[in-house]
């Protein structure tokens, strides 16, 4: 038993192995073993949503989550889903819509919303603000989030019922 | 000098100024590709944790550091002692507000505690983790003190004094009064009354205040990447109390995740950094986690506000009458002061209405609690709830629906220029017709007879209004003359470079509002080229135009304006140049979509690009004596209004469940005149979030303190801060009074949607209660106030006063 | 809000976590999701010397049916509970609860048998344990426990489990014909840990119910079962007087502490409105707005 552990895990389709605290935590592995600044810290006890990443495909809070438990896991992070092209026309209905200002809370909201077209093609405004309902938007007051969200849902499925 | 674009011509090329246009720097910050200062590393970087004070008041006896020093991976341990060798002291004060008054401040105190949750000792590691295990074994002896916690009794002969040099516990006092008030309540037909308290609550940025300071001993340059609004004004913090030259000092402020006035003050805690990095000549990072941020990020809105006002028999207002508290904390804070939201209560009271009789007087108290300070729309939020709840409050006691009221009192369209009773000056503005704007988008008689029927059903829905004004796009009459090192000018460079692509560089900053955006916007079409060849730099001391940075709205309307008259200038002189190489008079030119054309016909003669080459690369060929000054600094300054006040006006429809208590938004509306408009997406998705940020206050947020003096609220689970969920959807419309300051005409409106919703939302709580009588005026507007205000539950401090007397 | 350094390891097997987990010594704690405990640790509440991840023993994982009950394994989360179909049709009641539960992020990782573990006493699963009569199953390295649910929450964050002791699974009975449950619960936010709240569950027949039991969550140190707001509705039809008498009788019931919502009274008054609400949801009797 140590508090070091070895780690071998897949980030955005990349072996990578490290030799991590046991204490550290996704985000910080990404951000600072890794470098990959996408995803972000906002309170470190996962209420806020920030650090919102993708592990075997389930979306989670990363904060919360021990780098040194992810052995054999395939982590995704914004920097993946958006060079993979996976959440493009999110992305380009959050420029469009002005769903994005000052960005910090972008990666985790993305993740979230890609996560609920998975699961609920077609959203009503009211499921949207609920999937939602655990990442900490400061900026925006959510509407224009909505919006972008139920532009892009309407676009590859079609209308909700109402 | 080259005329204005009218902005509505949108046949014309370049006529950006007006449009939604995408901002340029969006796709980065979705793609997780943005650089917040903690994506920053740098080589040999350290990072500091703090030990913070557990007791609200205590004298500081000893620091024993010995333990943490022996925890590998620690550096060093600084002590307020230590740091007081390289740092001077700060005393908030504005000389302007009279009588203020602060102790001295420093990064780290010298003796004594003064809140729960200071910064008494940093201690340096490899990394945060490390910092944070040896603060733990550092050993502070305290010896607690009284804490003053109660603004009621701050000033009470048997409280003790937090700082006995200042004599008493009284920040600032003023008193602003014009006509005759007292004569006005006597013969009143009605007077209407009621005390309000708006909740202590803060500002949760996203990403918290984050600073990387590194020193140079060998250049002796101290580079500062700073999460902050105002990084000239940073730079002459730290040049000043650091004692190193200005220009050896420089801010780089990269992408910033929100700040809404919490990262536009000087944090001790910050400057400390920048002193150990000074001392220890590495980069030294702090990132405040979210504990330490609420114990000590800025505060605001702690006020209990006692007001009155009286009508006439035609529903006419005659007089206000106000008497407001604040507790701040036990400095003032450096360097715009603590006094500035109490004081601006006192100037925004009553704001959007004619009357003759205005008295108000704030009273700002030290307390052993989280230092406060300027938060979106300071002041605002309160003045407004304040006004609007005794409009409706008179508008109830004279029988009147409270549109009507409003419009009756509103001050009327064009009547302007001239000044509130409380001495503010208004250019133009705009109530009436925003008033009406608003009713065409709200159905008001169907939502009052929904109100009705559902009523019967026993499910009590409300409308409440709010009407306000925004003081945007300050003058050195807000700060300057106060002494303040606080620029109220900006200024921006605009550079064609040789392919024909141009470069503005701003001295405000981009801080998610869109500044890189609208500045974009406005030099293309000032210059007159497409909107995809113009970069916007910002942010960084060095390459920038000196300037103020972003607060109090005035982004638009001065960082704004100097970028058009920039623009205007290089393409004035680009057509000089052309003008040469044309053999024409150059006010036949113009400049198009990045092309040289005929004014008459339009024909294209040259791009711009051919221009550009020639003349950074084959000047011989131009005549000798020929400017060829393809780059160009403007700056600005608003020249008669000490700030360009803006209108609007809000109604909120919720639905009250007054079993639980529980608040449910339906729907939000705002009309907003902020002058002329820049790019209405930016724009709406400003009121919209500052709206949110207001209902925080109004239902949410609140920073509750034991009366000992210990904060309660440490997590994300004890602070609510508005979500998805519970938000309804906000409509915004606008009206645009531009201001004849500028050629732009554009004011601010960053905040005003913050202004006006608690008001709209406290209105509309106490329109469902209407049918039991019950009104609510202490923020937040929890369940249990709400079951307080219809009985209940037992009323537990504050109470609830409203009372609509009447004689 | 780094945590403060500790070991981990990860068990293999059952056995495996106990033997690691006696190595470890007493100051070692369990990891199962980390929803609770990790955020514990960003707080510096806790200082375990070490963690043994058990996220990945097989025998904690899995939903069946064994006989009369519905077996879950504690190391299954609230994701999984939500959707799996045996749950949706024998225990309806936790596909309604989980929802209720924090955020989609969050519940991806949590688990049944972390949640029991930490005993919060605003969570919905442990009232749910209680209102269904529940029985938790501890695992020793020697031998295995049945706990009532009724019995397995001791006090604030307390439980049942010994040293040396964790939560195998946990065993609901399966709804019987004519049986409704409900979950209701006042928040201030969706997500949040609630104000008050009540599990509900009742044989129902006309508008009459029997049995039912009445588990209210945070208004205590722990989840109440409201006995004699039980004893009042039981037997008899929901009317408006039958509620009334259950409301009153449910003073009797709690004890609630003031927190950062408000004064125990606000609670009481919270917990009186949602036992009214649950009686009529479960009767499907129509909500009568009072005044």
């Amino acid at each position: 038993m140590s508090t070091d552990v070895n780690v071998t895990l897949t980030v955005n389709g990349e072996r990578v192995s490290r030799r991590v605290e046991a204490r550290c935590h996704l985000i910080d592995f990404l951000r600072l073993d890794l470098g990959l600044m996408g995803s972000h810290t906002g309170c470190e006890h996962g209420i806020c949503g920030a650090c919102t990443v993708r592990v075997d495909g389930a979306i989670v809070r990363g904060c919360l989550v021990l780098a040194a438990s992810l052995d054999g896991a395939q982590v995704e992070t914004i920097e993946g889903v958006s060079d993979s092209g996976e959440i493009r026309d999110l992305q380009d209905a959050f420029i469009a819509r002005n769903a994005c200002q000052c960005g910090y809370c972008t990666p985790g909201m993305l993740l979230t919303a890609a996560d609920l077209l998975k699961s609920n093609p077609r959203p009503t405004r009211e499921q949207i603000r609920e999937h939602l309902a655990g990442n900490y938007c400061r900026c925006t007051g959510y509407h224009a989030i909505v919006d972008a969200v139920e532009t892009v849902a309407v676009r590859r499925n079609g209308k909700a019922a109402p | 000098m080259n005329e204005i674009i009218d902005p509505r011509s949108v046949d014309r090329p370049n006529s950006y100024i007006g449009k939604s246009v995408p901002r340029p720097n969006a796709k980065k910050l979705v793609e997780g590709r943005g650089q917040f200062v903690d994506d920053i590393a740098l080589p040999r970087m350290t990072h500091v944790a703090f030990v913070r004070s557990p007791h609200a008041h205590a004298r500081i006896l000893g620091i024993e550091g010995a333990e943490a020093l022996k925890v590998p991976g620690v550096l060093r341990v600084f002590t307020g002692a230590d740091l007081s060798q390289h740092c001077d002291p700060w005393v908030a004060v504005l000389a302007h507000l009279k009588g203020m008054k602060s102790a001295p401040q420093r990064p780290l105190p010298l003796d004594r505690a003064t809140w729960v949750g200071e910064a008494v000792v940093a201690v340096v590691a490899e990394t945060r983790a490390i910092a944070e295990d040896a603060v733990g074994k550092v050993d502070v002896a305290y010896e607690p003190l009284p804490a003053i916690v109660d603004m009621e009794t701050a000033l009470a002969p048997s409280t003790a004094v937090i700082h006995s040099d200042l004599g008493d516990n009284l920040c600032f006092q003023r008193v602003n009064e014009s006509g005759k008030v007292e004569d006005a309540f006597a013969v009143a037909h009605k007077v209407v009354e009621a005390t309000f308290h708006t909740g202590r609550h803060t500002g949760a940025t996203l990403e918290p205040r984050s600073v990387l300071a590194d020193y140079n001993r060998a250049s002796g340059k101290l580079t500062v990447y700073h999460s902050t609004q105002a990084p000239h004004m940073m730079q002459g913090v730290f040049a000043k109390h650091l004692r190193i030259p200005e220009g050896d000092v420089r801010v780089i402020c990269t992408d910033v995740g929100g700040s809404y006035g919490i990262k536009v003050h000087v944090y001790p805690d910050e400057v400390a950094v920048a002193a150990i990095a000074r001392i220890m000549a590495r980069p030294v990072k702090f990132i405040a986690d979210r504990l330490e941020s609420f114990a000590s990020d800025i505060h605001a809105r702690d006020h209990r506000i006692k007001a009155r006002m009286a009508v006439d028999a035609a529903g006419r207002i005659t007089a206000i009458d106000v008497d407001d508290l604040t507790g701040i904390g036990p400095y003032s804070v450096y360097p715009r002061t603590s006094a500035v939201e109490g004081n601006q209560v006192v100037n925004l009271i009553g704001g959007p209405y004619d009357f003759p009789n205005y008295r108000a007087k704030t009273t700002v108290v030290l307390q052993n609690k989280t230092p406060t300070c300027q938060y979106r729309a300071v002041g605002h939020p309160i003045a407004t709830a304040v006004t609007e709840g005794l409009v409706d409050l008179a508008a109830e006691a004279v029988d009147l629906d409270p549109v009507e009221f409003r419009r009756r009192n509103l001050m009327q369209d064009g009547t302007y220029p001239r000044t509130s009773p409380a001495g503010m000056k208004f250019e133009g503005l705009s109530h009436i017709a925003s008033l009406d704007k608003l009713l065409g988008m709200i159905d008001y008689p169907g939502l009052r007879a929904e109100q009705d029927r559902l009523r019967a059903r026993g499910i009590h829905r409300g409308i409440g209004f709010a009407s306000f004004i925004e003081l945007t796009n300050p003058s050195p009459f807000m700060y300057g003359i106060g002494g303040a090192r606080i620029s109220a000018q900006d200024g921006c460079t605009v550079r064609i470079d040789p392919d024909g692509s141009v470069l503005a560089a701003t001295g405000v900053t981009e801080q998610g509002q869109g500044t890189e955006a609208i500045i974009r916007q406005i030099v293309a079409e000032a210059v007159g080229v497409p909107i995809d060849q113009v970069r916007v730099i910002t942010g960084d001391t060095l390459t920038t135009p000196y300037g103020g940075g972003t607060w109090a709205c005035r982004g638009a309307g001065i960082g704004g304006e100097a970028a058009l008259q920039s623009g205007l200038a290089v393409k004035e002189a680009a057509l000089k140049v052309a003008g040469a190489m044309l053999q024409a008079q150059p006010d036949t030119l113009d400049l198009v979509n990045g092309e040289i054309v005929e004014k008459r016909g339009g024909q294209s003669r040259m791009p711009l690009a051919e221009l550009a080459r020639i003349v950074y690369f084959r000047g011989d060929t131009l005549p000798p004596d020929l400017p060829r000054e393809l780059m160009q600094t403007r700056h600005f300054i608003t020249k008669e209004y000490p700030f360009a006040f803006t209108n609007g006006v809000q109604a909120c429809s919720l639905e009250v469940d007054v079993d639980t208590g529980l608040v449910k938004l339906l729907k939000i509306w705002c009309v907003e005149d902020c002058g002329r408009i820049i790019n209405p997406l930016l724009v709406d998705e400003q009121v919209r979030g500052g709206i949110v940020q207001g209902i925080g206050g109004a239902l949410y947020e609140h920073c509750i303190y034991s009366p000992e003096g210990q904060l309660m609220i440490g997590s994300m689970a004890d602070y609510l801060v508005p979500m998805a969920a519970e938000m309804p959807d906000i409509e915004v419309g606008h009206v645009e009074t531009p201001t004849k300051e500028s050629l732009l005409g554009a004011k601010g409106a960053g905040e005003a949607g913050t202004a006006g919703a608690p008001a709209a939302v406290m209105n509309a709580i106490n329109d469902a209660l209407k049918p039991f009588g019950a009104k609510v005026f202490a923020q937040p507007f929890t369940p249990e106030r709400i079951l307080a205000a219809l009985g209940k539950v037992p009323v537990t401090w504050p109470g609830n006063a409203g009372t609509a007397a009447s004689r | 809000m780094k945590a403060p350094p500790f070991s981990y390891v990860r068990a293999a097997s059952l056995a495996d976590a106990f033997k690691l987990w006696s190595a470890a010594g007493p100051e070692a704690k369990l990891l199962a999701g980390g929803q609770s405990l990790l955020a514990t640790l960003a707080f510096r509440l806790s200082e375990p010397s070490a963690l043994i991840d058990i996220s990945r023993v097989p025998e904690l994982t899995g939903i069946s049916q064994a006989g009369n009950a519905i077996r879950v394994g504690a190391g299954t989360t609230h994701a999984e509970l939500g959707r799996h179909e045996l749950i949706h049709r024998h225990v309806p009641l936790l596909a309604e609860a989980v929802p209720l539960i924090a955020h989609p992020a969050v519940r991806n990782r949590g688990t049944i048998g972390g949640s029991l573990a930490f005993a919060d006493p605003a969570a919905e699963l442990p009232a749910c344990c209680m209102a269904l009569d529940a029985v938790v199953i501890a695992r020793s390295a020697r031998a295995e426990r049945r706990i009532a649910a009724a019995q397995f929450f001791t006090g604030l964050y307390a439980t049942a489990l010994g040293a040396g002791e964790l939560i195998a699974a946990v065993e609901f009975p399966l709804a019987r014909a004519g049986e409704r449950s409900t979950i209701l619960e006042l928040v201030r936010r969706s997500g949040d840990y609630a104000m008050a709240g009540v599990a509900a569950r009742a044989k129902v027949s006309g508008n009459t119910l029997a049995e039912p039991r009445l588990v209210f969550f945070g208004v205590g140190d722990r989840p109440v079962a409201a006995k004699r707001a039980m004893a009042a509705a039981s037997g008899k039809p929901v009317t408006v007087e039958t509620v009334a008498a259950a409301q009153a009788a449910l003073d009797g019931d709690l004890e609630p502490p003031a927190d950062q919502h408000g004064s125990p009274q606000v609670k009481r008054h919270l917990a009186r409105v949602l036992l009214a609400r649950a009686l009529k949801r479960i009767a499907g009797v129509e909500e009568a707005r009072a005044a």
